[in-house]
């Protein structure tokens, strides 16, 4: 065999250039990430395409008035439609308020005895019940507070009304305490306190073992050092936290429409069985509503949508900011 | 000569048997007192109790502490208690549903349940008549067509904010979380809006998928991006290093050894999507006999078989039937999240 006959391999190009698998794998990729962006984007295009009349003919009314009624003629079509959530609006920002109110303290003291003070078996199996508790739907959260959760809150919101009643937020216009904002907002709190004890817990867990150690070497107590070191260090991301749990209680469609009793009307005395959020109105709205209604349901819900958008967004940042994954 | 004593070694800092007793006594007497409170004043109720036993006990221990040692110690107390009491807190819920769904929902459960639907019975009638088929059915199917949908999504958003790293990873990221923020029923308002109204015209179980995988892409993407970030970097230098291209070494090396949590990513997705009500009673149309096909006809599902039982119901039966079908999607849930442990053998979610 000569030496001719060898096939000498000729030297490859050294390039930086990505080959075109990598140029393909690179753009497949990249299209499938802007996933998120695109659907956000389509969500907020086709509501508004839908909603954006109604919310033209309305303009502020929309969100300030409180009035939802469609007045049809003889012949089956609109006469005469006004729109307004303001009173969803309310009671979605007040049963998201009591659930934050509630909800949170013992959240955050829930996350700190599993930071500090469980250990070994009993901890893996607390913060497994609590990730499994965050997967529950809210369906089974509704009709446990609807069947087993509501006498029990309904007696709680009597006391309250007796012994706080000169104070006009527990004041109440009839004896009616079943099915009131204050309930279901109970019940939003106890569906965000796993969600807000699980990003607390990953916040408190990141606290620098060095600070840890150092006020416990100058003599610190428990008490002193959480004071010290983990409550500043963890806040910023424990208020992002409870604004994630604050959006998750302000789109909550289900436990709310099956808890509270939704009438449309400005409801501000939190133990009076009346009240309403935008999510559930939408529910509710919408079995009976006609075309027209249906694009106010839209706007309503491109309204909610921004608003938690925003909630997000707001807690995103802080969660980033000040450490933890968020959730 | 004296002779030297070895000292044994000593654990100060452990709890000694006797303050391990004198805590128990503690709390024996504040059950005791808290209980005498309870019989002999107006207050009633187990919360009652538990208030009263609560703040009885952390005084007692706040005592016992300031006693013992001072005042410092005696604040510390307070908090572990209020630690306690949170963990308390926060607990008696999950275990009350648990319990109330598998109490209440064993009576809605019989054997052919699993074998008949709805479509001859009302909900009012006697319980071991019609069953759930048509409603699992549907969710199998919804579920998994939100799956076929989400997967690819899902893992391509992963691999960008994992593999590519480009200028838009932090903005992605993001539009991820703020995605997962969405209320499920905008997802179903949007469902209506950009593909019912205007394209089918007709509620389909297809469309429910849709709505569904809305929900789920967050999710997946979450947990797969988690589970990407656990692969060792040595693995991709180890691919490029034998020449591989960045498509070879991701298809080849990382996606393979990132298999089983992929799978989690999956599993997590479906058991946050499995018990979604508003979307579906929104697009999916709900039926009440099986229907294979998801791209015509209404499609019944499981928690729309609930939600039906539950509203134009109002007898024993209707009650029953829907805690019957809350088990079974307990049961559904239990099973996703046991396996998804299972697999991934790390803390999940």
């Amino acid at each position: 065999m000569s030496i001719q006959e060898l096939a000498i391999p000729t030297p490859r190009e050294l390039t930086t250039k990505p080959r075109r698998s990598d140029q393909i794998f690179r753009g497949v990729v990249t299209v499938g990430g802007m996933a998120s962006l695109v659907i956000l984007g389509l969500i907020a295009l086709f509501l508004s395409l839908k909603g954006i009349h109604i919310l033209q003919e309305e303009k502020l009314n929309f969100i300030t008035s409180s009035k939802w009624e469609v007045i049809t003629d003889d012949t089956g079509s609109i006469a005469e439609s006004s729109f307004g959530i303001g009173a969803m609006l309310v009671g979605t920002f007040l049963c998201a308020l009591i659930a934050i109110i509630v909800g949170v303290p013992i959240a955050v003291l829930s996350a700190l005895y599993l930071t500090f003070y469980a250990k070994g078996a009993a901890k893996k199996i607390l913060v497994s019940l609590i990730d499994l508790m965050a997967a529950f739907p809210s369906l089974l959260y509704g009709f446990w507070g609807f069947f087993i959760f509501m006498s029990s809150a309904e007696y709680w919101a009597k006391l309250l009304n007796k012994y706080f009643g000169f104070i006009p937020f527990f004041d109440v216009p009839a004896p009616i305490f079943e099915r009131s904002p204050f309930i279901a907002g109970l019940v939003l709190a106890i569906m965000i306190i796993p969600i807000v004890t699980s990003i607390s817990r990953e916040i408190f867990d990141q606290t620098p073992l060095d600070r840890i150690q150092a006020a416990y070497a100058l003599g610190a107590s428990k008490l002193a050092m959480i004071r010290a070191v983990v409550i500043p260090y963890g806040r910023g991301g424990v208020i992002g936290g409870a604004m994630l749990g604050l959006g998750r209680a302000m789109g909550e469609t289900v436990a709310v429409y099956t808890v509270l009793n939704v009438v449309y009307q400005i409801n501000w005395q939190v133990l009076f069985g009346a009240g309403g959020n935008v999510a559930s109105l939408i529910l509710l709205k919408f079995g009976e509503a006609g075309p027209y209604e249906v694009d106010a349901l839209m706007a309503a819900g491109l309204i909610l949508f921004v608003l938690t958008l925003f909630v997000n967004a707001a807690a995103d940042l802080l969660i980033t900011r000040f450490g933890g994954k968020g959730r | 000569m004296s002779v030297m004593v070895e000292p044994l070694p000593q654990k100060p800092w452990e709890t000694t048997r006797k303050q391990r007793a004198s805590t128990a006594l503690l709390l024996a007497i504040a059950a005791l007192l808290s209980w005498l409170l309870i019989s002999l004043t107006g207050l009633n109720g187990k919360a009652g109790y538990l208030s009263a036993f609560f703040v009885i006990a952390a005084t007692l221990v706040f005592i016992q502490q300031l006693r013992l040692r001072n005042l410092a110690a005696a604040n510390d107390s307070l908090l572990s208690s209020f630690a306690l009491l949170g963990m308390v807190i926060t607990v008696i819920p999950i275990v009350s549903i648990v319990a109330t769904v598998i109490v209440k929902g064993y009576k809605g459960i019989h054997f052919g349940l699993f074998f008949n639907d709805m479509s001859l019975n009302s909900v009012n009638d006697p319980i071991n008549q019609g069953g759930l088929l048509h409603a699992l059915l549907g969710t199998i199917i919804m579920v998994g067509g939100a799956l076929i949908i989400s997967f690819p999504i899902g893992v391509l958003t992963a691999l960008y904010l994992t593999e590519i790293r480009g200028r838009l990873s932090r903005p992605i990221k993001f539009l991820v979380q703020a995605m997962s923020g969405v209320p499920s029923i905008v997802a179903g308002l949007f469902i209506l809006s950009s593909l019912v109204y205007p394209i089918t015209k007709s509620l389909s179980g297809m469309m429910g998928s849709f709505a569904l995988s809305i929900l789920m892409i967050p999710t997946i993407a979450r947990t797969a991006e988690e589970m990407l970030l656990l692969i060792p970097n040595e693995l991709r230098e180890a691919g490029v290093a034998l020449g591989g291209t960045q498509w070879r070494t991701v298809a080849g090396v990382v996606l393979p050894a990132a298999k089983s949590g992929l799978v989690t990513a999956v599993i997590l997705g479906m058991a946050r999507i499995i018990g979604e009500t508003a979307p579906l009673l929104l697009v999916s149309g709900g039926g009440d006999s099986v229907n294979l096909n998801p791209t015509s006809g209404p499609m019944g599902s499981l928690p729309y078989y609930i939600w039906k039982a539950f509203l134009t119901g109002g007898t024993e039966e209707a009650f029953a039937r829907a805690w019957g079908g809350l088990l079974v999607l307990l049961a559904f849930i239990f099973i996703l999240f046991g396996s998804a442990r299972l697999i991934s053998g790390r803390k999940v979610m």
